[in-house]
C-alpha cells in the first residue's frame, strides 16, 4: 500500500468556491464536497438553529428554505447550494419582529423541548409558500415531514392553520 | 461519508463523458448521500447533474407528456397536467416521502432508490444486493416488509418507490442516454427481479443517465387510484399499495392497469389478470375474483403471509375507489 494519497484523493480534498445568499446576505464560501448544508450551517458558520436530530432525512429538524422551499439540509451537499438562496430560521425575523409563523408557534404554545422548533417553522413557512394545504387534515398530511418527540402536534398544527393566511398574505417571501 | 471528487458539467454528454464505474450521478441525493453516510455506498467521483438541461415537462407529438429527469417529485405531482391527466401519479408522488424530500428528490433519482430492506440498510451483516455472494439475512430473519412476488433464494427486498408503480400502470418510457448513444426501455422492463444478480436493480448501465420518463397518452384520468397500506399515517414506506385504472364503458369494463408497490423487487403486475378484467362488469365480485387470482400465485415468508390479505382487501378497493371516480387532488394523499 501507498504510504502517499492517491492523486484521485488529493483532487478530492480541494475546496469548491461557492456563492450564496443567506438569509439575505451574499456569502462567498470554500466548500468540501462531502459538507453537507447542515454541517456548513452549524459547524462553520455558527448557524445552530437548525438542528441535527438524525441526520438522514426523516424527522426534519433541519429543514431550511432554499428559494423559497424547504428541504432537508442533512441531506443536501453545501457544495451543490452555489447560486442558492437560503433562509435559515434565524432569517425569518424582520429585526426583531418575529415572522408571523414564529409569533403563532409562542402564541399556540406550539413546542416543549424546543428541539425541533426550528424545523417546523422553516418547514410551515415552506408549507405557506406552496399553499396546498387549507384544512387542518391537510396541515398534518403536509407536516409529516417534521416529528416532535414531545408530541405537541396538535398545537403545532393550530398554530400553523392561524398563521397560514398572514404568511400567504405577505406574499411567501421567505 | 468517504471523500470524493466532485464534478458539475454544463451538457449530458459531458456527464456521460466523465461517469465511470466509481463513479455515481447525484441530483436530489436524498436516497444517496444516506447511503453514504450509511457506509453502503462509497462512490470515489460525484457528478453533479443538476445544471443539466432535464426539468422541464413537455407534451409529446402522440399526445403524452415527456417529464425531464430533473423535475422534482414536488414540481411534477403538483404540475397542471399531471395533477389534470395523470391524477394516478400524482397522488401516488404525494403518498411517497415527505414535501421537504419531495422537494429536492428528482424523478428519474425516484426511478434509482434502493431498497429499505433492514439488512441491506445495515453493513454489519451479510448481503446479497449489497455484497454479492455473502448470503440473505432477510430470507430467513425478519421478513414482515419483504416480497411476496417473484423473490429469489439470494434476495427478498422490496422496491420502495410509490411514483414507479404509477409509472407502471401508466406503462411509462424510461428514456437513457449513455456512451452507446440513446435508448428507451418499457417501464414494466426498467426494474429488475432479483434472481442470481440482486446487486442490480435496474436494467441502466454504469455509464448511463436516464434523461426523461415519457407518460404515453392514456391517463385513465376519470377513473384510477392510488392506495398505500402503511405503518402509520404518513410519512412511511408501502406495506402493500396498489395503483388501479380503469377505462369504463359504462359499468363495463373496456382495459384495466393493475400494479402493486412493497410486495416484489419492482411494482408488480399480471397481465393475465388485466386482460381477465376486461370486458367484466364493475362489481366487488369482479374485484375480489380479480384480487384472488393475482394473488394465487403469491409466495409469503415467515412473517409477512399478512401482505397476501392486506393485498387482496387493498386491490378490491382501489380498484372499487377508481370505478367510483378519480377523487380530486388535494393534501390529503
Amino acid at each position: 500500500m501507498s504510504a502517499t494519497l492517491s492523486e484521485a484523493t488529493q483532487a478530492a480534498f480541494a475546496r469548491h468556491p461557492i456563492r450564496l445568499t443567506l438569509n439575505g446576505q451574499s456569502r462567498e464560501l470554500h466548500v468540501l464536497p462531502w459538507t453537507t448544508l447542515l454541517d456548513l450551517l452549524r459547524e462553520q458558520l455558527d448557524l445552530v438553529g437548525s438542528k441535527k436530530g438524525c441526520d438522514h432525512g426523516q424527522c426534519g429538524a433541519c429543514t431550511v428554505l432554499r428559494d423559497g422551499k424547504r428541504i432537508n439540509a442533512c441531506l443536501t451537499l453545501a457544495v451543490m447550494c452555489d447560486g442558492a438562496e437560503l433562509t435559515t430560521v434565524e432569517g425569518l425575523a424582520d429585526g426583531d419582529q418575529l415572522h408571523p409563523m414564529q409569533q403563532a408557534f409562542i402564541k399556540h404554545d406550539a413546542f416543549q423541548c424546543g428541539y425541533c422548533t426550528p424545523g417546523q417553522i422553516c418547514s410551515a413557512v415552506g408549507l405557506a409558500n406552496e399553499g396546498r394545504a387549507q384544512t387542518p387534515g391537510e396541515i398534518s398530511e403536509l407536516m409529516s415531514g417534521n416529528l416532535c418527540r414531545c408530541g405537541a402536534y396538535t398545537n403545532i398544527r393550530d398554530a400553523i392553520e392561524e398563521a397560514l393566511p398572514r404568511c400567504q398574505q405577505s406574499g411567501g417571501d421567505q | 461519508m468517504n471523500p470524493f471528487q466532485y464534478s458539475k458539467p454544463d451538457t449530458v454528454q459531458a456527464a456521460i463523458d466523465l461517469s465511470s464505474p466509481v463513479s455515481r450521478f447525484i441530483a436530489g441525493g436524498t436516497n444517496l448521500l444516506d447511503l453514504m453516510k450509511e457506509n453502503l455506498t462509497r462512490p470515489e467521483h460525484l457528478i453533479d447533474i443538476t445544471g443539466l438541461p432535464l426539468a422541464d415537462l413537455s407534451e409529446t407529438p402522440s399526445g403524452g407528456v415527456m417529464i425531464g429527469a430533473l423535475v422534482s417529485n414536488a414540481d411534477l405531482a403538483w404540475h397542471p397536467w399531471i395533477e389534470r391527466r395523470y391524477p394516478l401519479l400524482s397522488q401516488a408522488i404525494l403518498a411517497g416521502a415527505s414535501p421537504q424530500l419531495r422537494n429536492m428528490a428528482s424523478t428519474g433519482g425516484n426511478l434509482l432508490q434502493r431498497t429499505r430492506c433492514y439488512y441491506f440498510y445495515d453493513a454489519s451483516v451479510p448481503c446479497n444486493k449489497r455484497r454479492p455472494g455473502s448470503g440473505c439475512p432477510a430470507r430467513d430473519g425478519l421478513n414482515r416488509i419483504h416480497a411476496i412476488f417473484g423473490a429469489s433464494d439470494q434476495c427478498v427486498a422490496t422496491h420502495p418507490s410509490d411514483m414507479c408503480v404509477a409509472l407502471a400502470a401508466l406503462e411509462a418510457v424510461v428514456h437513457v442516454l449513455g456512451r452507446g448513444g440513446a435508448r428507451t426501455i418499457e417501464f414494466a422492463d426498467f426494474h429488475r427481479l432479483p434472481g442470481d444478480a440482486p446487486e442490480r436493480d435496474n436494467q441502466l448501465a454504469d455509464d448511463e443517465l436516464i434523461t426523461a420518463i415519457e407518460l404515453p397518452a392514456p391517463g385513465f384520468a376519470e377513473h384510477s387510484h392510488y392506495l398505500k397500506i402503511r405503518d402509520r399515517a404518513s410519512y412511511a414506506f408501502a406495506l402493500v399499495s396498489v395503483a388501479a385504472a380503469l377505462e369504463l364503458d359504462g359499468p363495463v369494463i373496456r382495459q384495466a392497469r393493475l400494479a402493486l408497490g412493497g410486495v416484489a423487487h419492482k411494482p408488480w403486475r399480471d397481465r393475465a389478470v388485466e386482460s381477465w378484467l376486461g370486458g367484466q362488469t364493475v362489481s366487488r365480485e369482479t374485484f375480489t375474483a380479480a384480487a384472488d387470482a393475482l394473488l394465487q400465485n403469491a409466495e409469503p415468508l415467515e412473517h409477512n403471509g399478512f401482505k397476501i390479505k392486506l393485498a387482496r382487501r387493498a386491490i378490491v378497493r382501489a380498484l372499487g375507489d377508481a370505478a367510483l371516480g378519480t377523487a380530486p387532488q388535494g393534501g390529503q394523499a
